[in-house]
């Protein structure tokens, strides 16, 4: 990194940090050319971006405006927004004291360990009270620093008369450590310090690979309002222009929307003809044509020539707004649902308790003294919370991940995973998701020349269709005519000279079904049809679905006639032209009829949805938004990765429950032993590990899911 | 005996060295941005000739 601070010896005052969200950062590129750019302005004294979170940190100048920094970064091409410190903040730096957790008990384990060991081998006397105080040394601020997750959760489901798997742990951990206190200072025989502290860092390697999982890339909400445009330019009433933040717009204003500006506000045309991309809300990649009384929404692309706009709603009422806002308060549905870890331990908690509450008063009452029945207590309580328990459904679910992760399908989380085995039904959104979203053009009907001429024109224009029309004909080999003096009229097309013939690509003179645009060399004109095709192994996606017992239905926000067909070629039942709130109804009633449904889309239109369904999952052309609101999003061209991914959470599934059903049969032998009082602490030890390893190690026979 | 009076405390002390590298690993931000560390190889030291 070549980044020098370039600051006026004048200027030498206080320097500030200032954080932008930049989702734009995609390659070692955008790396390079902002940590490089920015420090070359006066006033910045160097950048670093963070490129896993798509992050900017810009360390300038304390007077310089933060306006000024948003400014630079678009220069350079990048949209940015200030980042706040959100509440999704606080999940890093959960993860962080997990892992320095884990690496205390690491350290912790490993060397009570070397000294218990040698206990157990047969050292004696002076030497094995040495080593006891030395394990207690050790082991306790260990257990004091690396017990703090489970202490605090504990607590807390303590507070609020609740139990989770962390009241056993902690119970058990602080009664064997209370315990080996007094042993090591009455110089008994036996000390448990080893058993809490590896009982610590196994329940922590679990809870530091879930977290792991969790903090893969999640930017906040942030992302959707930062589409919409910041500021508009508003005419007053004298004709002056003045520059107006989104946030303080008021219906009845008039904004003007140059070609290329995104619309800040939601309003009526006044003035103007254009073409807009609406794709952010609709998802639909094809432009629309609007005129004077059309109406237009926030975030919304003014393609080709200026516009005059009447805002008629602006800030938290419009349309982008109303859809985040919509998204937040689903997504509160899902959070209610109950993580299959925590199901098992509310079954386990009552039983484990009982049972060593039993053994205390069990072998009191047989006489064995309040010493050996509190030993034979804590023995049962370590030994039936054991390390397999918390290792059985994260170290099953981080092998899947990897695996999905391998064929092009990111996972959010573990939830994701219990959640998409259990879907029972999939609702397809259809533009974007099952067909390719990037219409293609119909080049069979023109000649080699002409389509060398039609490269020329469309590689000029940056209009959806001309770019499409131009992959197309890339894709087909052919190479550009030398057309000269080429012009783009905003509206009409593209016009140009070619052999002394003026040669246009424009809007075809009759609009007829679907999108089209019209070649015209001299006289000869020839239309050009685009469709949107199906993503190739569609059919195949749904079929392997179905096998899988799901059934599949579209639920698109498009016209009836285009979603019909597709209906018809999938054999599929569909609904067209539902809202955000339609999509939402939808999922209400299948969830009150008892089903889980699967979400796929990929418009922000779809987002609400994608937020409350039981699972869901996003094309990676997806708007950001909706990405952030599916569980999982898939890459490339395929739809195979939504059968896959159902698959893979399947089995991860019935390795999860195969994995509880090892810590039962463990639990079948060795709480018997600890009944009675046969448990010693490397009997404890060796079961401890030994389940563990058979847990990891069939939770790995996952990994061959990615073949 | 004497032995160990020298093997433990070397013991302890490479436990702790390493435990004390992790921790100022973290501190230096080196598990911040894994992805980005993967990407940054590709960024030339010198800036291209205009």
């Amino acid at each position: 990194m070549t980044v020098a601070a370039r600051l006026d010896p004048a200027s030498s005052e206080a320097l500030v940090d200032t954080r932008f969200t930049v989702p734009g950062i995609r390659c070692a590129g955008c790396i390079a050319k902002i940590e490089r750019e920015l420090p070359k302005l006066k006033g910045i004294a160097n950048a670093r971006v963070n490129f896993s979170a798509k992050r900017v940190a810009i360390r300038h100048a304390e007077n310089m405006p933060h306006d000024a920094l948003t400014h630079a970064l678009q220069e350079l091409g990048f949209e940015a927004q200030e980042f706040d410190d959100n509440p999704l903040g606080s999940e890093d730096a959960e993860a962080k004291r997990l892992q320095r957790a884990l690496a205390v008990a690491g350290f912790g384990m490993m060397n009570v360990m070397l000294l218990s060991v040698s206990v157990w081998s047969g050292a004696g006397g002076v030497t094995r009270d040495l080593f006891h105080w030395l394990s207690g040394v050790i082991a306790l601020p260990v257990i004091a620093y690396a017990g703090q997750p489970f202490f605090r959760s504990a607590w807390m489901a303590l507070k609020y008369r609740r139990t989770n798997m962390d009241v056993p742990i902690s119970i058990g951990v602080l009664l064997a450590t209370a315990l080996s206190i007094y042993e090591t200072m009455a110089g008994g025989g036996h000390a448990y310090f080893e058993s809490a502290v590896m009982l610590l860092f196994f329940l922590l390697a679990g809870r530091a690979l879930d977290a792991a999982m969790r903090t893969r890339t999640r930017a906040g909400i942030g992302a959707l309002l930062s589409r919409m445009g910041r500021s508009a330019m508003v005419i007053a009433d004298d004709g002056s222009f003045r520059s107006v933040p989104s946030q303080d717009l008021q219906p009845g204003m008039t904004m003007a929307v140059a070609a290329g500006e995104s619309l800040a506000a939601d309003g009526v045309v006044a003035q103007g003809e254009s073409a807009i991309d609406n794709a952010m809300l609709t998802g639909e990649s094809m432009p629309e044509q609007v005129s004077v009384d059309s109406i237009v929404y926030a975030g919304a692309v003014n393609l080709s020539a200026p516009l005059r706009v009447r805002v008629t709603a602006a800030a938290s009422n419009t349309l982008l707004a109303e859809i985040a806002q919509l998204m937040d308060e689903a997504g509160q549905s899902r959070s209610r649902y109950v993580r299959i870890a925590d199901r098992a331990s509310r079954l386990y908690a009552p039983v484990v308790h009982s049972l060593a509450l039993l053994a205390f008063l069990g072998w009191m009452t047989a006489g064995a003294g309040w010493h050996q029945s509190l030993v034979i207590a804590i023995a049962v309580l370590i030994i039936t919370c054991p390390c397999a328990m918390g290792l059985a459904v994260p170290a099953a679910q981080i092998v899947t991940s990897g695996a999905l992760l391998k064929r092009g399908l990111l996972v959010k989380d573990g939830s994701a995973l219990e959640r998409l085995a259990e879907v029972d039904i999939a609702l397809f959104d259809k533009t974007g998701t099952l067909t390719l979203g990037t219409p293609r053009a119909d080049i069979t009907a023109l000649d080699a020349e002409a389509r060398s001429v039609a490269l020329a024109l469309a590689q000029a224009s940056n209009h959806p269709l001309s770019k499409a029309l131009a992959s197309s004909l890339r894709d087909a080999d052919v190479e550009a005519a030398n057309v000269i003096s080429i012009s783009e009229r905003g509206g009409d097309g593209v016009f140009g000279t070619w052999r002394a013939i003026e040669v246009a690509l424009e809007r075809p003179d009759c609009m007829q079904a679907g999108l089209s645009s019209q070649l015209r060399i001299g006289v000869d004109t020839s239309v050009i049809g685009f469709h949107d095709p199906l993503r190739s192994d569609a059919e195949e996606a749904i079929t392997a679905l179905s096998d899988m017992g799901i059934e599949s239905r579209i639920l698109s926000g498009d016209r009836s006639a285009s979603v019909s067909t597709i209906a018809r070629e999938l054999g599929l039942h569909a609904r067209a032209g539902a809202s955000p709130q339609d999509k939402l109804a939808m999922l209400d009633h299948l969830r009150r009829q008892g089903r889980l449904p699967l979400m796929v889309g990929d418009g922000i239109n779809d987002g609400p949805a994608l937020a409350a369904a039981h699972a869901s999952i996003a094309p990676g052309s997806a708007s950001d938004v909706s990405q952030q609101a599916a569980d999982a999003v898939f890459t490339g061209r395929a739809l195979m990765p939504v059968a896959a991914a159902i698959r893979a959470s399947r089995a991860c599934m019935r390795v999860v429950r195969q994995n509880f059903g090892f810590a039962f049969i463990y639990n079948v032998f060795a709480v018997p032993l600890a009944l009675f009082g046969m448990v010693t602490p490397l009997i404890a030890a060796i079961a401890m590990s030994g389940s563990s390893i058979v847990v990891v190690a069939n939770s790995l026979r996952l990994a061959r899911l990615a073949r | 005996m004497s032995g160990l009076l020298i093997l433990i405390p070397v013991a302890l002390g490479l436990g702790l060295l390493g435990l004390i590298t992790f921790f100022w690993a973290m501190q230096q931000g080196q598990f911040e941005d894994l992805d980005g560390a993967a990407q940054r190889v590709l960024i030339d030291d010198e800036e291209p000739e205009e």
